[in-house]
């Protein structure tokens, strides 16, 4: 994790996503003063550096407004069973296992040491490991809610994402019934943990599709220095914090009178699989590079001011510049929390990297974030002549874990809710 | 002497963390009999010559520089359970079930060579004898059926074998998938002998240098990818038959233990999640399909074996087995017309999404399948 430590900050900081608008890729600056408040998930930076834990348990699932770490393992399921309690057997089984995993333990009886003739309940490759601020994160697709008689339950918000201009979509890396995110600075952690969830799942849900991603693309700290994308530009420069919870609860957090009462203190999260033309980029003349974001590709500033941060001056940009066109000032204000990462899947059989930004969004409502936001990148983005959506999803992310006793997802399942 | 008193603390302090650690484990007064072995670049250590039939277990360490190989044989040297590769500084556990006699345990440094050994004598009959009945029945119902299978096969083969003389092309694709359904179900008991599935059901990828390919998938290729049979494949096909009927010889002095049978149900399996979910068994013909039935049939019939066992101890494993064999069975009649004929579809028709989903299948079996070993030792 990279944070500087600035003596006007908390010395206990959670940090997050972003604020601006800035759809996968660009930089964007979002108004609005930073409000240093303790947030749900914080982590204190030392113990981020010595590989330390994320509490598990929360009024929010870990791994929205937690600080962005370094890998990602993303996986989505689709159900197997249609055996509700067998279903809901499951989702605690693998809250106990998430609970043990996120504080660097084994899974279920270890890795060793138990009965020769069984294999391990653990498969022993995070052994040794520290925690690495592992984060896991389930959600629930449309599809979802079509199993187990939950159709009434299905949150209005949770809509089926519309085709955008431009969308060339692999089924099978788009859509599945749940995902679960991990999150560590390690990526043996974050792999382990999808492993070890999918293995425990086998019967009950199977995987449709997995990403890896390296390198966090969307800033995480005011203060921090700023992650760039593939493409070599700095990405989500103001990002909203993990401090600023006036912005998380009005833009991220599902609040009590949204409408889906089990959603309260969850989120919506889309998930894009974004290949990048790299080649064809690397070949752009720097002019038309900047021109295309509406920064600076070495300062990451504005077009026309000096400093990543300086606000930017919209109407100095091109009209299909990245940057402008996903700034909540050309959008009504229109905010989303981002925590993309890098992917770089080989090669293509045509000698191209297959690379890109697996791109993750966190809203309140995603007719009122993404939806909105991509019909107008897609329509009109500059940088739609360099990539491509290839994959597609959308989870409704149900509020945190409260205690050793609560599971994921029980406020769906529970009627009381 | 010193090396008696290291071994009897080392013993003493395995005993004590067993005490402390192993309380689920019902094994903890096994462990306590178990043998220390101390393995060194040159030489192996055992803590005990003489141990009661039974449930033997080998508590290794590797105190040499080199990795290790340590093995139970008996007299003949046939191996009666081993592990490999035991990295210098590492321990490993290693369990089997020893019948009473006269046996070496083999320590062999750098994984090759005769090895430093000692006499390991196993007495008694006692606690073989009390090892449950239904156990000892399921073990000989187990050898009856590899028999059964091995006994059936054969006319199969010879069929296959007898058209591929003729040069009749279709007979001899026609026989081909049957010729090797009894194979296929009991396929963990031909591998165990070691020199028998190199001949008969070695695919090219698997040979290695200077092996001579022969069997079944060598006529495979003759006829469906060469087009043609000639005096090479017709002498091959002679052989086919030869090697089998060594197989159908040798069946019933396989080993079989209640662990082996649980852990070969496992391995059926993991051919068939290996090898034919992905259409590599039978690449030529796409007749993996029957292969994956034949499969899942011997692992089922293992596990039936098991069951009175497995669900005594552990009933919810035994419950989530049957159901999920049933639905890798029902997922698979949806691949042929009649359920009593092993006519699948070709395989190269099987699409991408169907394959996943028979993929997804067999996870879900294999899983569960997999402790169903430990639900039978317990």
């Amino acid at each position: 994790m990279t944070e500087t430590k600035d003596s006007s900050s908390p010395s206990r900081r959670a940090l997050i996503g972003w604020g601006g608008a800035g759809l996968a890729l660009g930089a964007a600056a979002a108004g609005g003063a930073v409000a240093a408040a303790k947030a749900g998930n914080d982590v204190d930076p030392a113990a981020a550096e010595a590989g330390g834990a994320v509490e598990f348990h929360g009024a929010h699932q870990a791994g929205i407004a937690t600080a962005v770490q370094d890998r990602l393992h993303f996986a989505a399921f689709d159900v197997k069973t249609d055996d509700r309690a067998e279903f809901v057997q499951l989702l605690k089984d693998w809250t106990a296992a998430a609970r043990r995993m996120t504080a660097g333990k084994a899974v279920g009886e270890g890795a060793y040491g138990g009965l020769a003739e069984a294999p391990p309940d653990d498969t022993g490759e995070a052994l040794g490991l520290k925690p690495s601020r592992l984060t896991l994160t389930i959600g629930f697709g449309p599809s979802f809610f079509e199993k187990f008689g939950l159709s009434d339950r299905r949150p209005e918000a949770l809509v089926d994402l519309p085709k955008f201009a431009g969308d060339n979509l692999d089924q099978t890396r788009t859509g599945g019934d749940l995902c679960i995110q991990a999150c560590a600075d390690d990526p043996q952690v974050a792999v382990h943990a999808i492993r070890n969830l999918a293995r425990i799942g086998f019967g009950k849900v199977a995987i449709r599709w997995s990403q890896l991603g390296f390198g966090k693309t969307s800033s995480t700290t005011p203060d921090a220095q700023t992650p760039r994308n593939l493409m070599g530009f700095k990405d989500g420069t103001r990002n909203i914090a993990g401090t600023e919870t006036d912005r998380l609860k009005k833009f991220v957090w599902v609040g009590d009178g949204d409408g889906t009462k089990w959603m309260t203190g969850g989120s919506y999260l889309v998930a894009r699989r974004i290949r990048m033309n790299i080649e064809t980029w690397d070949r752009t003349s720097l002019q038309e590079q900047e021109d295309v974001f509406g920064r600076d590709k070495g300062e990451g500033a504005p077009v026309g001011k000096a400093k990543e941060h300086d606000k930017p001056f919209l109407k100095a940009m091109k009209p299909d510049a990245h940057v402008r066109l996903a700034h909540p000032d050309s959008n009504s204000g229109i905010t989303i929390l981002r925590r993309g990462y890098s992917f770089t899947d080989g090669t293509d059989g045509l000698g191209r990297l297959d690379a890109g930004l697996f791109f993750l969004a966190y809203q309140r409502d995603v007719r009122k974030g993404f939806i909105p936001l991509q019909r107008q990148l897609s329509a009109k983005d500059a940088l739609n002549e360099y990539i491509q959506h290839v994959g597609s999803a959308v989870f409704a992310v149900p509020p945190g874990v409260r205690d050793k006793d609560d599971w994921w997802g029980r406020t769906l399942f529970s009627k009381e809710a | 002497m010193r090396a008696v008193r290291r071994t009897v603390t080392a013993a003493a302090t395995v005993a004590a963390l067993t005490a402390i650690t192993a309380c689920t484990a019902k094994s903890d007064a096994k462990d306590g009999d178990a043998i220390q072995v101390t393995a060194a670049d040159s030489k192996c250590e055992t803590s005990t010559k003489s141990v009661p039939a039974g449930h033997v277990t080998l508590k290794i360490e590797n105190k040499g520089s080199k990795a290790t190989e340590v093995e139970i044989v008996f007299p003949d040297d046939r191996i009666v359970s081993e592990k490999e590769n035991i990295g210098p500084g590492t321990k490993y556990t290693l369990t089997a079930e020893v019948k009473a006699g006269s046996y070496e345990i083999a320590c062999r440094p750098g994984m090759k060579g005769h090895g430093v050994r000692q006499k390991l004598t196993v007495t008694g009959s006692g606690k073989v004898a009390q090892r449950d009945p239904r156990l000892d029945k399921a073990v000989a119902d187990y050898r009856e059926y590899a028999q059964e299978q091995a006994d059936a096969t054969l006319p199969l083969v010879e069929t296959f074998v007898k058209a591929v003389k003729d040069g009749d092309m279709e007979a001899a694709k026609k026989a081909y998938a049957p010729s090797r359904l009894g194979w296929e179900r009991t396929e963990p008991i031909a591998e165990s002998f070691g020199d028998i599935d190199p001949k008969t059901d070695t695919r090219a990828d698997g040979l290695v240098a200077g092996q001579k390919w022969t069997g079944w998938h060598r006529l495979e290729k003759a006829l469906w990818e060469d087009k043609k049979v000639g005096d090479e494949e017709k002498t091959l096909a002679d052989q086919l038959v030869t090697d089998l009927k060594d197989w159908q010889k040798r069946v019933g002095k396989a080993e079989i233990t209640p662990t082996s049978m649980a852990n070969g149900a496992k391995e059926l399996l993991d051919e068939v999640a290996t090898g034919k979910v992905t259409g590599e068994e039978d690449r030529y013909s796409h007749t993996d399909l029957s292969d994956f039935k034949g499969n899942v049939e011997g692992a089922q019939k293992a596990y039936e074996l098991l069951k009175p066992v497995a669900s005594k101890n552990d009933s919810a494993l035994t419950t989530e087995l049957d159901k999920q064999f049933a639905g890798l069975n029902t997922l698979l009649d949806k691949y042929r017309s009649d359920k009593n004929s092993y006519d699948f579809i070709s395989y190269d028709k099987v699409t991408k999404g169907q394959r996943k989903e028979l993929s997804d299948a067999v996870n879900a079996l294999a899983e569960p399948l997999s402790k169903l070993a430990a639900a039978v030792v317990k």
